[in-house]
């Protein structure tokens, strides 16, 4: 029978939450890595059993985890991220040029035809690539030596490579976003880079076309049309029809368009996912109440998902990479909180139901589709 | 032999439970201490040391002697009584709050 591996990073370890196809009882382990931050956990989509994990700590600095069973076990692969040749600088936060530091791995992304092959988005923003299995990691240094780079500037999470996809059909075709650099694309597999963020409109910024500068929270699209993409910007949800060339603001109805993680249903690519939070000084829902949104036109009309959610006095927030979907027949939604719930909807957002309530902050959830 | 004690969390990556006795090739320091660690224990590399600019991480300290040495230079011979076995080399994580 089919079954569900829901992978949850927080801050003080990862949680494995495993169900069968109903998604109705769910078995808890972990913490893995307890005490240790772990941004991101993701399986690889050509052997579901290799996981990679971020882990890191301002004490040890980073790890990176690899299990070849699933997560029942875990092996240190390799943790040396140097930057290639110069190594530049970006801008500081007080408008000083600032030599690039490694801090920690945002996102793995291991690849679509290859378990030994992943990407990782690190902090201060530049991609890395491994080919063998998270041993050896080398950059793809034309992202952080991109004409533009000099005047990047980090967001108040630090200058991070946060979402890294790559299209199905042409894995030549990488799309990264940095905040609060924004969204950038590469042709050739990595080694050249080009800004996309034309159509964006970022209040916060000098001027608020640029072509960089634009803090983009997080990016989803759909595997079945790799030229739609959608954001979740600092301010404003947005869409692309042409990879993303340009951009159209779609955030219609939403009560606020202030929000971090965005996703599309598996199986309808116009239906899409975010959760509206107050605004950029106040992360938490608005008017306290838990609601995911969700637009079945590929934005511009939503509607709030709010059966089995908190409706009072709920105050948590839902990070960029912390909502992920299923792929069994009626789509599964989950997504974390920084109150330590991971939420579950068996039918494509309906209804939900808490699957933990008492994790640390959940900083990532990604999820496994088992055969 | 260098007594070497770590903190909690590189004894679990580490996969040990007490002190190491760790041989150390020529004089004994810090860096000699890190560098015979991480030979032997090759997960340990750069939790303890920036890999790029091998220096002390920021939130790890040295202690022998119920001295603090780590802001001794990392090539000074340590003191003999951790040379001789008698005293560790503790290698600790800085307290912090929260």
């Amino acid at each position: 029978m089919s079954g569900v591996r829901v992978l949850v990073g927080t801050r003080k370890g990862a949680f494995i939450l495993t169900s069968d196809g109903m998604r109705d009882d769910w078995k808890v382990e972990g913490p893995m890595f307890g005490g240790w931050e772990v941004y991101h956990v993701k399986g690889s989509p050509v052997d579901p059993n290799r996981i990679f994990a971020s882990q890191s700590t301002g004490w040890f600095g980073q790890l990176i985890q690899r299990s070849d069973d699933g997560g029942a076990t875990w092996q240190p692969a390799g943790n040396q991220f140097t930057y290639d040749g110069v190594t530049g600088t970006h801008q500081w936060y007080d408008g000083t040029p600032h030599p690039w530091e490694f801090a920690r791995v945002w996102h793995l992304e291991p690849s679509l035809s290859d378990p030994d092959d992943v990407l990782a988005g690190v902090e201060d923003a530049a991609l890395f690539r491994s080919t063998d299995g998270g041993q050896n990691w080398a950059e793809l240094s034309g992202l952080r030596t991109h004409g533009t780079a000099s005047a990047w500037q980090p967001g108040a999470g630090g200058m991070c490579l946060h979402t890294i996809i790559v299209s199905p059909k042409d894995p030549q075709r990488i799309f990264v976003a940095i905040s609060a650099a924004g969204a950038f694309r590469s042709d050739d597999g990595g080694v050249s880079w080009r800004p996309i963020n034309r159509g964006l409109h970022s209040e916060g910024i000098p001027d608020e076309d640029a072509e960089v500068g634009h803090c983009v929270h997080h990016i989803a699209m759909h595997p079945s049309r790799p030229d739609v993409l959608f954001m979740q910007k600092h301010w404003d949800v947005m869409r692309s029809d042409d990879a993303g060339d340009s951009w159209v603001e779609v955030s219609g109805n939403l009560p606020t368009d202030f929000g971090f993680a965005i996703d599309v249903h598996a199986h309808d690519p116009e239906t899409v996912y975010v959760v509206p939070i107050t605004s950029d000084s106040q992360h938490f829902p608005p008017e306290g109440k838990l609601r995911v949104y969700r637009s079945r036109e590929g934005g511009h009309e939503w509607e709030a998902l709010t059966k089995g959610l908190p409706q009072a006095n709920c105050y948590v927030d839902v990070l960029r990479d912390a909502m992920a979907v299923d792929t069994l027949d009626s789509c599964g939604i989950y997504f974390g909180t920084t109150g330590g719930q991971v939420y579950v909807s068996a039918d494509a957002g309906d209804s939900w139901k808490a699957i933990v309530h008492d994790l640390p902050a959940v900083l990532s959830v990604e999820v496994q589709t088992l055969a | 032999m260098i007594r070497v004690v770590l903190p909690a969390h590189l004894k679990t990556l580490a996969h040990v439970s007490g002190a190491i006795d760790l041989e150390v090739v020529g004089e004994p320091t810090q860096n000699s201490v890190v560098d015979a660690l991480e030979a032997r224990f090759p997960d340990l590399l750069g939790t303890i040391r920036d890999p790029a600019t091998r220096k002390r991480r920021t939130f790890i300290r040295f202690f022998a002697c119920e001295e603090d040495l780590s802001h001794d230079s990392p090539d000074a011979p340590l003191p003999k009584e951790v040379v001789s076995g008698a005293e560790p080399f503790f290698i600790v994580g800085a307290m912090a709050g929260g």
